[in-house]
């Protein structure tokens, strides 16, 4: 495990190093093969150019056989190695221990939020260091793509399946996820953080934040569920104008409506723009937003719109 | 020469273009129309990497971005590349390579070309619909549920697909029946078997994506549940259908474009092609394993291990046959006489970028690096070493070469030269910065990114730049070459194939009978003659 080079990020995983490790076989040799032939071009270029009153250079071939056997059977051989490297490095890193760690990944646009077996769901993936941990993801929406750089880890996030990717954190630190797979709007945002913690830490985190959780008020609830259900990708409380509008003010205030028309934000409004939210759409903004029909229970509802009150 | 009878001057008025039959005239309505897609796509491109100049939302909007890398992927796909090399200059030379009056069926190629525009109509009525915004790929969920003018760009692309179809169709059937007696298959240019494992795979695998396409539309106005999870459809069935053509269009675009390189070789190194039947062979096997390498896309995206071992080796088996092209035009250079003409840097510069773009896709080939690269700016710079330092390069390359028979004039070789050695440079700074952020993990179809990227950002915005600038010196001296251009020789550059036995430009039959037997890249007396300015058969005026 490294902090990176001209070429790759830093390697923070038990995997990484196996990737890294072809990486840069099939560097050296494609360096190798591109000097062979860019040299070869040059060298003939300079060689052979056409000068005035120069000498014929006698008969050149037409063909070779031996020799085009050769350059087909040569680089046969050179990417069946890289072949079977690959395919044996890919079977090492996508084959999960008995033992591992499960977290469950759900995607939405444009958020991750990771559920951990008691049940806490966060909006950052927090795992023990040199543990292996095993990642069960599936999409709400589109197709997602989960990569974590620094893991050299990447597998698509698909509605209506699951698909499981492990792997082996090494010491404390934050590495990046990035979603790969085109979503949309928010595609470039959808970033959330590795959180590696020694496996003492990641356990009192664990507690800490689901008895903070159960003793939550509505308002802090409510608080946490617009972080991690991705309210906050879209709607901002701080005024400013976002792919949503803001939530600053808007509860009680009237709002005008595109098509006309326009509506009071009360409860009734604001449970009907969760559940269905493209029923009234503010105007100026596009009626982009996913439903969380089946996704929010109503107590969760309740706390959405006890925290949107405070938010003034 | 310059007073006889020409293809230009048979007739005039715009009716005696828009419905003309003469397949030199359609490849020159096919070239305008594929510029103007260029620059369209070209413009697009400039834009995208002009809001990468900073991490932040500069110049456009998220939305506005995803519509613009959406319009920059499907307009260079579906209008400039797939159709380029084939509709334009394969329109125009393949007959008169076989010593033909046209293609097999005039009137079907004129039809392509009326698709054409039409399928354009629609790509373009889908940006005044307010654009799309799902990529050139149309991945599905997210195709279906977007709220933007996906069917009218889909539709577009099903109807140039049937523009491509017809194409191919007709360059299948003009290569097996219009051949002259005494022209083997081993006796043609190698340009045409390149043109022709391109139209089998035309003919072949563009059905599949009309067919997908269709199933799209249908998705999204009747919701008849193929591709959507929400409906119980499978939204990877679509991946799989989509690659199964557009991994083969890969080589649509890159096949015609390999055929130009062997003609270029061979007529700047004065020298006869080296290995002609492996060129030749390797042309077929391309076209036949393209079919079978469509999942290296979706390594993953949750197919089975066994279908990325499979996939895997069979994208490995597909690089051989382009490693043969490269080393049988290295050897064609040895014990050459070689003259470096604006084609010939074309040629050498396709050498350089396609020697890199082949050799990336090793990293990509390979399942555990790809699992690290996939998706990143490292697929990004090494799709465009392959698809603009190949195809394109060696469209340029090709154009350069043919401009003189085409039009009857020269253009000015010092100006060709520069552009040559400006978009190389260009070229490199846009896109190796690529492949560095790519793989330091920096995703695509990022609208902002982390600042730390930024650095390889900026140069390559800044070698886009430097890439627009030789695009617009060659459009300045290829528009002025037309007016002002020395009249060009029949044979400028000493070449040896059936083209450069007409007149430049060439009249509107062709040939005045068939062409006599001759051997393609045969150099024997083929000297300059000063007087002319151009190459003369001394062997044939002998005899």
């Amino acid at each position: 495990m490294g902090n990176g080079s001209f070429w790759l990020p830093p390697a923070a995983s038990s995997g990484a190093p196996v990737v890294d490790r072809l990486f840069h076989f099939i560097y050296w040799t494609a360096f190798v093969f591109f000097v062979l032939v860019v040299g070869l071009m040059v060298l003939f270029v300079l060689r052979y150019r056409r000068r005035p009153g120069q000498k014929d250079h006698g008969p050149a071939p037409t063909h070779n056989t031996a020799l085009e056997l050769t350059w087909t059977i040569i680089p046969l051989i050179v990417v069946g190695v890289i072949f079977y490297l690959g395919f044996a490095g890919f079977m090492d890193i996508s084959t999960p221990p008995q033992n591992a760690y499960e977290i469950q990944v759900t995607a939405m646009r444009w958020k991750w939020s990771f559920t951990y077996p008691n049940g806490l769901t966060d909006e950052d993936l927090h795992v023990p260091a040199d543990q292996p941990v095993r990642l069960v993801m599936t999409s709400t929406d589109v197709i997602h793509g989960f990569f974590v750089p620094d893991f050299r880890l990447k597998h698509d996030v698909v509605p209506g399946r699951y698909n499981t990717v492990w792997f082996r954190a090494g010491k404390p630190g934050t590495h990046d996820i990035f979603c790969t797979q085109y979503c949309g709007t928010g595609h470039s945002e959808m970033h959330a953080q590795v959180i590696v913690q020694n496996p003492d830490d990641f356990q009192k985190w664990l507690d800490g934040a689901a008895s903070a959780l159960a003793h939550a008020s509505p308002v802090e609830l409510g608080e946490r569920l617009y972080h991690t259900l991705g309210c906050a990708q879209c709607h901002s409380v701080d005024g400013a104008s976002s792919t949503g509008p803001t939530w600053k003010g808007l509860y009680g205030s009237k709002v005008p409506l595109n098509g006309g028309g326009s509506v009071t934000a009360d409860e009734n409004y604001v449970r009907e723009s969760i559940l269905e939210p493209n029923a009234k759409v503010v105007l100026g903004y596009a009626a982009i937003m996913p439903t969380y029909q089946g996704r929010v229970k109503d107590p969760d509802v309740a706390a959405i719109i006890a925290y949107m009150k405070t938010v003034k | 020469m310059s007073t006889a009878e020409n293809y230009l001057t048979h007739s005039s008025g715009i009716r005696s273009w828009l419905l003309t039959r003469d397949h030199k005239r359609i490849g020159i309505l096919y070239l305008i129309s594929i510029m103007s897609s260029f620059f369209l796509g070209g413009i697009s491109a400039l834009l995208i990497r002009t809001e990468l100049l900073t991490p932040n939302h500069a110049l456009m909007s998220p939305e506005a971005y995803n519509k613009m890398f959406t319009l920059h992927g499907a307009v260079m796909i579906f209008l400039f590349v797939i159709p380029g090399v084939p509709a334009t200059l394969g329109n125009f030379f393949l007959p008169i390579m076989l010593g033909a009056k046209d293609v097999a069926f005039p009137r079907l190629n004129l039809a392509s070309w009326y698709l054409y525009v039409f399928g354009a109509l629609f790509a373009l009525a889908s940006i005044v619909m307010g654009g799309v915004d799902t990529g050139w790929t149309f991945y599905t969920p997210y195709s279906v549920i977007t709220n933007t003018s996906v069917v009218a760009l889909t539709a577009g692309a099903f109807i140039l697909g049937f523009s491509s179809i017809l194409t191919g169709i007709n360059f299948v059937v003009t290569i097996h029946k219009l051949r002259p007696d005494w022209m083997t298959w081993f006796k043609m240019p190698l340009f045409l078997w390149s043109l022709y494992a391109t139209a089998i795979i035309q003919i072949l695998a563009t059905p599949v994506l009309g067919i997908t396409l269709l199933l799209l539309i249908l998705e999204r106005t009747l919701g008849i549940g193929i591709f959507n999870p929400a409906l119980g459809g499978d939204p990877v069935l679509y991946q799989h259908f989509f690659w199964f053509y557009s991994h083969p269009a890969v080589y649509i675009m890159i096949l015609p474009a390999m055929g130009i390189m062997s003609e270029l070789v061979s007529t700047f190194s004065h020298r006869t092609i080296f290995g002609y039947r492996f060129i030749a062979y390797s042309s077929i096997a391309i076209a036949v394993i393209s079919f079978l390498v469509w999942g290296h896309h979706m390594f993953v995206s949750g197919q089975s291990n066994l279908a990325d071992l499979i996939f895997s080796f069979l994208t490995f088996l597909v690089a051989i046959p382009s490693g043969i092209k490269v080393f049988n035009w290295l050897a064609t250079m040895y014990k050459g006489s070689i003259t470096l003409e604006a084609p010939m840097l074309y040629a050498l510069s396709f050498l350089f970028l396609f020697g890199i773009g082949g050799l990336t896709g090793l990293f990509l080939g390979a399942l555990s690096t790809d699992v690290h690269l996939h998706d990143t700016y490292f697929v990004v710079a090494h799709f465009h070493y392959v698809m603009f330092g190949g195809t394109v390069i060696a469209f340029l390359g090709g154009l350069h070469y043919w401009w003189p028979k085409m039009f009857g004039r020269m253009y000015s070789e010092k100006w060709a030269r520069i552009a040559a050695v400006v978009i190389f440079i260009g070229f490199n700074l846009t896109f190796f910065a690529q492949f560095i952020m790519g793989s330091k993990g920096m995703p695509r179809r990022y609208a902002s990114y982390p600042a730390r990227f930024q650095p390889y950002h900026d140069v390559s915005t800044i070698g886009s730049y430097v890439l627009s600038i030789g695009f617009v010196i060659m459009a300045v001296y290829l528009i002025h070459s037309l007016f002002r251009g020395r009249r060009a020789p029949a044979n400028p550059w000493g070449g040896t194939t059936l083209e450069w036995k007409c007149g430049s430009p060439p009249p509107h039959d062709n040939f005045a009978e068939t062409p006599g037997p001759c051997e393609p890249y045969d150099f024997r007396g083929i000297v300059y003659d000063p007087a002319i300015g151009g190459y003369v058969d001394t062997a044939r005026a002998r005899s």
